[in-house]
This record gives structure tokens, C-alpha cells and sequence, in this order.
């Protein structure tokens, strides 16, 4: 240990948050535990529930399009929300408090945990297709192309979601917490399967942005409604009060844990 | 807007104060530190050491009084990049190497430190590719204190770095320290240890119950708390006078009694039986540092029961 003359290190002057970014995308894909359980679980569920109903239709729809589009809701809420969530364990162990007295703007630390997010919400929608395309599910490209950039729409609301539970809930209830309420949104919003029709229970649901969640990824087999502007405000209404809500918890947030 | 805002002011703290609930952790401190000091805030648990270094980084909000490091918001400060910290507690994030984590956190400031010097300084290059999942509690510390000097930082603010280092580790820290103190850097810490603060800190800053009762350059705190006391009954003598007495630095009066204070005890009682032959019921004792404490902060409370009535 020559403790003598550290050296500035040369050239390299300037803050960037390129490297921070960086990192964080390698500790969410070094993750294992988390990779396994986000992705294996609507996974497993496809393979199984999906297989085994291969060759039967939904109305008109091959079970299989209908499956994956709800597993896609439902896995990639998973993901985006879990993502956020990790803040709970960051908070934990005191390293929120010691990014804090880093020069690194908050601001940053959270479009990096959306970026991750949003890169694992990408990973399951990959491996949906794939599962789903195995099970003999055929699209055109643009029918792809539009769901798959209308389901990352539809799940800002759930990236900031994600953000608040990761500063409200401590990471041991944080498990049951996030697949209460994942569920929960997802079968209100009909990913798990179609909605009953009753007229006031739909009208209600179509104030849940996972319904609109639902809709983006059954725009693949038409008969889908979106997007209307109903939609664009619902996920705008509900962004906007959770981004309040997170702000909030985060200015309240700097105390020893 | 006042002098404090000077770029040449270092950390200046006045009337702070901050209170948990009915805890008062901080009761209004005022201190100055001019860049270059090497500061130790020495006091039991529970002083308010951490408490008012947290406002000093900006990650608690005083009740009442203010901060500014630099003549900045402790904010503004720490988002220059000019104020390196390593906290009491907390560990390291997970799933990076060690090396990973440091280069991480140098990413962050202006004009950090060459990493790999940074590892071989911290004597944390030897397990600099393991992952922080499992290192030890020393390790782990040493690597905290590698992300406070890779910063490269004008203050350096340290809370009990040397809680889980071994023998070894406590010199190794230390040396790196002094080599930041000598390139003209701030640095305050916070400690339990009389010996630490003395031997490594200009001036030690004595905390408390949430006050300072003590601020002053090493050597004259060392000799008030890390002294003896003579007690002795000796009505009517000035308080002023005994203190004059060599090997004496404080004098406390206690009704007919006097307890003197004394960096040379033995110097004291010759002098003090030499002018005063009258002194009696003469005790001397040993003033360990939580003796001292206690003294103090006895003092400390006297004065409060005075300023409350
Ligand atoms: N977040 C908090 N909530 C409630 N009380 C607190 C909190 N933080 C500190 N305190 C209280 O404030 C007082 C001062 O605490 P502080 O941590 O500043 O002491 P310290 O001098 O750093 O002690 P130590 O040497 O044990 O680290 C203590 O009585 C403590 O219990
Ligand atoms: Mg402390």
C-alpha cells in the first residue's frame, strides 16, 4: 500500500453518465435470480397454457396470438415494475444515501432504472414472440412493429410505479407486494383472458392503464381499440399522479434507513 | 448572502440545530473550518457527530441554523463534485467488481483520481476483480473509503472510517489520509478514539449531547480531556489565579471545592501545595476520555439548568 502520490487521472475531465449507465445495465443482466424468475414465469406459463391449447380459437383468434399478447402485458409489467422495485434493496444497504453525495443527478439514476427497465421489459417481449412464434403464431412485421411500440407506451405508468414501490416497501414485502399487484392490474385489465362484459365493470376497467396495457398487445389481431385518445389520457393521468407521488416519497427519502 | 459566501470559506456551520421527534440530536452548533484543516469531531455515541455531518452533505435539513461548505448549499457542493464522503453505515452495491464500482463512482466527479492508484492505496487491488457480495467487513470498508478518495475531492468528510479495520488496515488508512490532508485537502472525521483524533487531526471538535464543548487545536484538547484532575478544598482563592498555575488548563469551582484540570498533574499539585498550603482533601484522578466526556458534558448541563431558569 503506497499511499504517496495518487495521480489525477489524465484526460478524463469531465462527468459523464455514460460509464453509470453502463453499469447499471451490466447489474441488472448480472441479475440472475432476477432474470430467471421475471422472464421464467410468463414463459413457463405460455409454454404450458398455450401449448397445450395450440390448435384451439378464441372467437376467431388462435389461442396461442391470445395467449402471448396477454402473457406480453403481463410478463413485461412484471419486468418494468420489478425493475424500479430494486430501488427498495439499494435503499436498504445505504447506497441511495451514498449516490447522494455523489455528483450524480437524480434525475440520471432514474432514467437508468427505467432504461433497465424498459431493457427487460424489450428481453421479455423477445422471448414471448419467440415462445409464441414456436407455437405457431404468424404476424406481419408491421403488426410486430405496432405492438410491440404500443405495449413500451403503455408501460411508462408502470416504470414510475415500479419507482415508488421501490421508496415505499421495504425488499422483503416487496415480493408478494409486486406479484399481488401485478396480478391484480393484469387480470382487472384482461391480460389473463377476456374481460367480463358487463357494461359499468368495463367502463371501470378501461380507467386502468393495464387495460390499455392489454389492448396495445391485442392490436395484433385487430378488433383492438386502440389507440383512442381515451387511452393517451388514461396512461398520461396516471403517469402524471405517480410521477407526483414519486417525487414526493423521494424528497422525504433521505433518511438513515 | 454574507462574508460566508467568500469562495474562501470552507465549512461554515452556524446555529445548527436538528431534532428527530423529541430527540434532540443537534443543539445548535457553530463551527468554522478553514480549507486545509484536518478536523476530528470526537464524542460518545449519540453525540450528533453523524447528525451533523449528514447536514453538511446535504442528506439531512437542519431545524434551525445553516451550512455552507465553500461558500455554497451542501447541495450545490456535492454536485460541483467538490466534497468526497464515506458514511458510517451502508454497504456496496451488488453485482460489480470491485474495480467496476470505483471506476463507477470516479465516472461521476470532475477530476477524479487514477483508479488504479486509488486500489493500491486503499490496499483494495488484491480483491479488486472479486464481486462486493462477498467481501468482509474490513474489505468492504476499505473499498467505501476508496469511493470517497477516487472523487479526488476539496472536502473530505469521513465518518468513523476506522470502525472494522484491523491494526494493519487502521495505519494503511491513515497514511492515505495524511497524503490527501498534505495536497492542501479538507478533511473532517468523526471518532470515538482521543488517540485517533490526536494523532492524525489539527484541531478536534469535542461533541456532546448535540453541543460542542470543546473545539481546539489537538494538543490543548488532548491536555483537557486526556489529562488528569486535582480536586481540592480551597475556599476563596480566584479561579483566574489557578489557573495560572502551571500544568493546569481549566479550572472548575465547586462550592468550597476547585477541580483543576491538568495536562501535567504533577507540575500542578507542586505548584498548587507550594501556593496554596491551606489546599485539602486533594485528590488526583486519572480523566479518561469518558471521564472527561461526563465532566464535560456535566458542565454542559449545568449551564443548561442556569440558561432554562
Ligand atoms: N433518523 C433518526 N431518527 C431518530 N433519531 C435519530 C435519527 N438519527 C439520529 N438520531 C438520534 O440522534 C442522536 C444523535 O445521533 P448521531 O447518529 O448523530 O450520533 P453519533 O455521534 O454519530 O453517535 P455514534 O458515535 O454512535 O455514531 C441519537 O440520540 C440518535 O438516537
Ligand atoms: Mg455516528
Amino acid at each position: 500500500m503506497t499511499a504517496g502520490n495518487v495521480a489525477v487521472a489524465t484526460g478524463d475531465t469531465k462527468m459523464n453518465n455514460a460509464t453509470y449507465v453502463r453499469y447499471e445495465i451490466l447489474r441488472t443482466f448480472r441479475n440472475r435470480r432476477f432474470l430467471i424468475f421475471s422472464l421464467g414465469f410468463p414463459v413457463v406459463l405460455l409454454l404450458t397454457i398455450g401449448g397445450a391449447n395450440q390448435h384451439k380459437l378464441i372467437g376467431s383468434i388462435p389461442f396461442p396470438l391470445y395467449y402471448m399478447t396477454g402473457m406480453a402485458g403481463f410478463g413485461t409489467m412484471m419486468a418494468i415494475i420489478s425493475s424500479g422495485a430494486r430501488i427498495s434493496s439499494e435503499r436498504q444497504v445505504g447506497w441511495t444515501r451514498q449516490l447522494r453525495i455523489t455528483p450524480l443527478r437524480t434525475r440520471v439514476y432514474f432514467e437508468a432504472k427505467v432504461l433497465c427497465g424498459y431493457l427487460m421489459a424489450l428481453l421479455t417481449l423477445v422471448v414471448m414472440y419467440a415462445v409464441g412464434s414456436a407455437l405457431g403464431v404468424r404476424l406481419d412485421a408491421r403488426q410486430w412493429l405496432v405492438m410491440t411500440l404500443l405495449i413500451l407506451v403503455a408501460l411508462v405508468p408502470f416504470a414510475v410505479l415500479g419507482i415508488l414501490a421501490g421508496h415505499l416497501l421495504k425488499p422483503d414485502s416487496m415480493g408478494p407486494a409486486i406479484g399481488g399487484v401485478v396480478t391484480l392490474f393484469a387480470l382487472l385489465g384482461g391480460s389473463w383472458g377476456p374481460l367480463s362484459t358487463g357494461k359499468t365493470y368495463v367502463d371501470i376497467v378501461r380507467l386502468l392503464p393495464s387495460y390499455w396495457l392489454a389492448q396495445a398487445s391485442r392490436v395484433a389481431f385487430g378488433g383492438s381499440e386502440w389507440p383512442p385518445v381515451e387511452a393517451w389520457i388514461v396512461i398520461a393521468v396516471w403517469t402524471g399522479v405517480l410521477v407526483r407521488l414519486a417525487v414526493r416519497v423521494y424528497r422525504r427519502d433521505t433518511a438513515r434507513v | 448572502m454574507g462574508k460566508e459566501t467568500s469562495a474562501s470559506a470552507g465549512i461554515v456551520l452556524s446555529g445548527l440545530a436538528k431534532s428527530y421527534g423529541p430527540v434532540k440530536a443537534v443543539r445548535g452548533i457553530d463551527l468554522t473550518i478553514t480549507p486545509g484543516e484536518t478536523v476530528a469531531l470526537l464524542g460518545p455515541n449519540g453525540a450528533g457527530k453523524s447528525t451533523t455531518i449528514d447536514m453538511i452533505l446535504g442528506l439531512a435539513q437542519p431545524n434551525a441554523g445553516r451550512v455552507t461548505v465553500f461558500g455554497m448549499p451542501p447541495a450545490t457542493a456535492v454536485a460541483s463534485g467538490r466534497i468526497g464522503g464515506m458514511l458510517q453505515t451502508g454497504s456496496l452495491v451488488e453485482y460489480l467488481t470491485v474495480r467496476e464500482l470505483v471506476e463507477m463512482v470516479a465516472s461521476m466527479y470532475p477530476h477524479p483520481l487514477d483508479v488504479h492508484q486509488v486500489l493500491e492505496a486503499t490496499g483494495t487491488s488484491a480483491f479488486a476483480g472479486q464481486r462486493t457480495t462477498g467481501l468482509s467487513g474490513g474489505q468492504t470498508q476499505r473499498v467505501r473509503f476508496a469511493l470517497a478518495l477516487v472523487a479526488n475531492p476539496d472536502l473530505l468528510v469521513l465518518d468513523e472510517p476506522t470502525a472494522a479495520l484491523d491494526v494493519e488496515a487502521r495505519r494503511d488508512f491513515w497514511s492515505s489520509m495524511r497524503s490527501v490532508a498534505q495536497r492542501g485537502k479538507t478533511v473532517l472525521f468523526a471518532t470515538h478514539y482521543l488517540e485517533e483524533a490526536d494523532a492524525y487531526a489539527d484541531r478536534i471538535v469535542l461533541m456532546a449531547r448535540g453541543r460542542v464543548i470543546a473545539d481546539g487545536p489537538s494538543t490543548e484538547i488532548k491536555a483537557k480531556v486526556g489529562g488528569r484532575t486535582i480536586r481540592a478544598t480551597l475556599p476563596g482563592v480566584d479561579g483566574s489565579a489557578l489557573e495560572a498555575l502551571p500544568g493546569v488548563t481549566a479550572v472548575d469551582r465547586r462550592g468550597e471545592a476547585v477541580v483543576l484540570s491538568c495536562g501535567d498533574s504533577d507540575a500542578a499539585l507542586r505548584a498548587l501545595l507550594a501556593t496554596y498550603p491551606v489546599a485539602r482533601d486533594i485528590e488526583v484522578r486519572g480523566a479518561g476520555l469518558e471521564e472527561a466526556f461526563i465532566q464535560l458534558v456535566g458542565d454542559d448541563e449545568e449551564m443548561e439548568e442556569v440558561e432554562g431558569s
